[in-house]
């Protein structure tokens, strides 16, 4: 199988697995037991928060475990305006945002708060005109991610920080499950107060995640129960799990500059060879700044779907816009804000590389999708997919 | 596969035979009833299809087809009631979505074959092939079929037609597939809850409008609550009683009226039928035939006449007058030989000539 959906999840690094595996059964007591097995747990538990703070630049008690990404951005968004003065209800987001962020800010605007989406430009990054403009007194949160999921463009975080703590006494939270393991990620230098991590995009396990929360900024958790994380995220920590993410994040991290690099010269040369080989593609995000190893493509005439199901009889998984489990089928929400007509959308093509790609064939994979493409060309359906 | 028993079954006898199968699920739909319990594009109905898919060891794929099914079948069904027709949206179903926008994914994805749950059965012979009834009589669905033709049949595979319902549900058992025990799911899979007069409440408001309930003499005998909620040939649920048992017999879109009358006039001699299809082209200009109106319904004798695509249908008996818009199929023994759209009925004794039955409202 030639693996390319790096950005859906990354198998497990060696050493992931060799760090956890001590965690399932030597070392299998609840970190909050005082006894040694407890104890180990823990100390397993406070050593994978040293490795992931490290990794993010910032401090052990400033990151709080949860069980993955979407955790993260829930706690972020409902508990910062939780915690915010009900008479400031004004929460800015993107409109490229995951559905994590997304869906989230939705639901705070059904509870009454009032939320901006603001709009992108060609390349997916945000407008920072857009967001002075939108700022108000009222703005208590502003979510904008560092690296988008589907086209892997990277946002001016540092000026949209910038921009909001001029303006607004608004907290600053980054989707950042996208940046982490693929390039460098400093929260102190971004300024965000708070950042969103998945383990499984950097060779860590599925079901980890984190949340950085800068010190003094309030949040109210949103698990009630035994009081875990410093009372922000209840429930026994999944000790193993977040050994995994630690090491995984200390591997990434060591790794990043060099493998980006790499990735980014492996990324353009496939991004040329599909342009040159097959006719009508347009590239998404392609002339802004993006992580190394995302290149998201449009095929004019042929439907994504058709294009997965051909590509994997061949052995090569990839995919459509985002990999999210809905299975919702409707043209990316990211494309559609990007200007991308609904008809060239339902033709996108999502190719993400990582650690395990930098022997890739490139010729071999562009013959395996120029064959493909010209077949589903080939073929008129009765039904051509149109704007819906 | 839908997340039925049927679907689930084809696909494991497709594997069984040797094929390199890809199971395809059609994602129809994207309103309300997508929530159905019962519907086939419920959450749930994809996880039991894409968990037998991988208890059979097969790829699994949703494609989405909601727009193709919202611009035919929905739209059909909806115009159909506003015309005072009663649709058969199964058969559109088939026509244009399963059998067309479908089979045109199977030819682009280089499949063989395309198999599908229905229970019927093909062969061929002599370079032909043809459409036959299923083994079980009481499961057959040849009758929602009857638009296939030769192109279709090439690729065309029922493999459950050969057997029976509790069959069927063995074979499932048999190899551990969770959809063994699902019940058979009777609504329209685009119509939410199951309730088909909010559904056409809402989709046809002008066919939902109280009008008069009269006889074929113009007698006004109670008040109907819209006539897209009434079928020819239905007997319940009129809601007036004059002592006899009354039916519907023509319903007047044009004037918002319900024509009711007793058994004497309930029954026909002859119906026209529209864009009449046959599997492997029309046996003679004329020919005997049984001919069935109704799904699951008898299958009675009668003489097919064709012209051009349509054709007229003549009972050896009087027969209860069927519903315009539904479908009638015309078998010889277990082959299915074609079919069309009911449009208008008669009670002529000799059958009309070429054309004259369509002067009558019909769509």
């Amino acid at each position: 199988m030639v693996y390319l959906d790096y950005a859906a999840t990354t198998p497990m690094m060696d050493e992931v697995i060799a760090a956890m595996l001590p965690y399932q059964q030597q070392y299998f007591g609840n970190p909050s037991s005082v006894y040694a097995a407890g104890r180990e747990a823990k100390k397993g538990l406070e050593e994978a928060r040293e490795k992931v703070a490290a990794a993010i630049g910032a401090q052990p008690a400033e990151v709080v475990f949860t069980a993955g990404g979407t955790e993260a951005d829930n706690l972020a968004l409902k508990g910062a305006v939780a915690k915010a003065d009900p008479r400031r209800r004004h929460v800015i987001t993107t409109s490229i945002e995951h559905h994590a962020v997304l869906h989230s800010a939705e639901w705070l605007e059904r509870q009454g708060c009032r939320v901006t989406f603001l709009p992108v430009d060609n390349n997916g990054i945000l407008n920072l005109d857009a967001l002075k403009a939108s700022l108000s007194p009222e703005t208590s949160l502003v979510s904008v991610m560092l690296a988008n999921n589907e086209v892997g463009t990277i946002q001016p975080l540092r000026e949209v920080v910038e921009i909001v703590k001029e303006h607004s006494r608004a907290v600053v939270h980054t989707d950042a499950v996208q940046g982490l393991g693929k390039i460098p990620v400093d929260v102190e230098a971004l300024g965000v107060d708070m950042a969103a991590f998945a383990a499984h995009k950097l060779g860590g396990p599925k079901g980890v995640g984190a949340l950085y929360l800068r010190r003094k900024t309030a949040i109210a958790p949103q698990l009630h129960g035994g009081g875990q994380e410093r009372q922000l995220r209840s429930g026994t920590p999944n000790v193993a799990g977040i050994v995994g993410f630690g090491t995984a994040a200390e591997v990434s991290a060591s790794e990043v500059a060099g493998q980006g690099v790499k990735l980014a010269e492996l990324r353009d040369r496939l991004q040329d060879r599909i342009v040159h080989a097959i006719p009508d593609v347009s590239v998404n995000g392609g002339d802004g700044p993006r992580v190394p190893g995302t290149l998201s493509v449009c095929i004019q005439g042929v439907e994504g779907e058709s294009l997965l199901l051909m590509l994997d009889s061949r052995g090569v998984a990839a995919s459509s816009g985002s990999a999210c489990a809905s299975g919702s089928l409707e043209p990316s929400h990211v494309l559609m804000a990007m200007g991308v007509a609904p008809e060239t959308a339902h033709g996108s093509l999502r190719l993400s590389m990582g650690r395990g790609s930098l022997g890739l064939d490139v010729d071999a994979l562009v013959e395996t999708l120029s064959q493909v493409v010209a077949r589903l060309r080939s073929i008129a359906p009765r039904f051509a997919k149109s704007a819906s | 596969m839908s997340g039925g028993v049927d679907s689930s079954v084809a696909a494991a006898l497709m594997k069984e035979d040797g094929y390199d199968v890809t199971g395809i699920m059609l994602k129809l739909w994207k309103g309300e009833a997508a929530n159905n319990e019962s519907g086939c594009c419920s959450l749930d109905a994809a996880e039991d299809a894409r968990r037998v898919a991988q208890v059979l060891d097969i790829p699994f794929y949703v494609l989405n087809f909601a727009d193709e099914f919202s611009s035919t079948v929905v739209d059909h069904f909806t115009r159909q009631y506003a015309a005072g027709l009663t649709p058969n949206p199964c058969v559109e179903c088939n026509r244009s979505i399963k059998f067309a926008a479908l089979l045109d994914r199977a030819r682009m994805y280089e499949a063989d074959v395309l198999a599908t749950g229905h229970y019927a059965r093909t062969d061929c012979v002599d370079g032909r092939y043809r459409l036959l009834r299923a083994r079980e009589p009481g499961k057959d669905q040849s009758y929602v079929l009857y638009m296939l033709g030769q192109e279709e049949l090439e690729l065309a595979r029922f493999p459950v037609g050969r057997y029976s319902k509790p069959e069927i549900r063995r074979i499932a058992a048999s190899l551990g597939l969770r959809t063994a025990g699902k019940p058979e799911s009777q609504d329209l899979c685009f119509v939410p809850n199951g309730n088909t007069h909010a559904f056409i409440a809402q989709k046809v408001p002008e066919g939902s409008v109280p009008g008069p309930i009269v006889t074929s003499e113009g007698r006004k005998l109670g008040t109907h609550k819209g006539f897209a909620h009434y079928t020819v040939g239905q007997r319940k649920g009129l809601g007036i009683g004059v002592g006899l048992p009354l039916y519907v017999t023509e319903i007047r879109s044009s004037d918002n009226t319900v024509v009711v009358a007793g058994s004497g006039e309930m029954h026909v001699d002859h119906i026209s039928v529209e864009e009449v299809s046959f599997v492997a082209g029309p046996p003679e200009p004329e020919f005997r035939a049984d001919v069935m109106t109704r799904y699951r319904g008898p299958q009675v004798s009668a003489v097919v006449r064709v012209d051009g695509d349509g054709a007229t249908v003549t009972f050896e008996t009087p027969q209860p007058r069927p519903a315009p818009g539904q479908t009638a199929v015309f078998y010889r023994g277990e082959e299915v030989l074609g079919g069309g759209t009911i449009g208008s009925v008669g009670r002529r004794k000799e059958p009309s000539p070429p054309g004259d039955g369509r002067q009558e409202p019909a769509a």
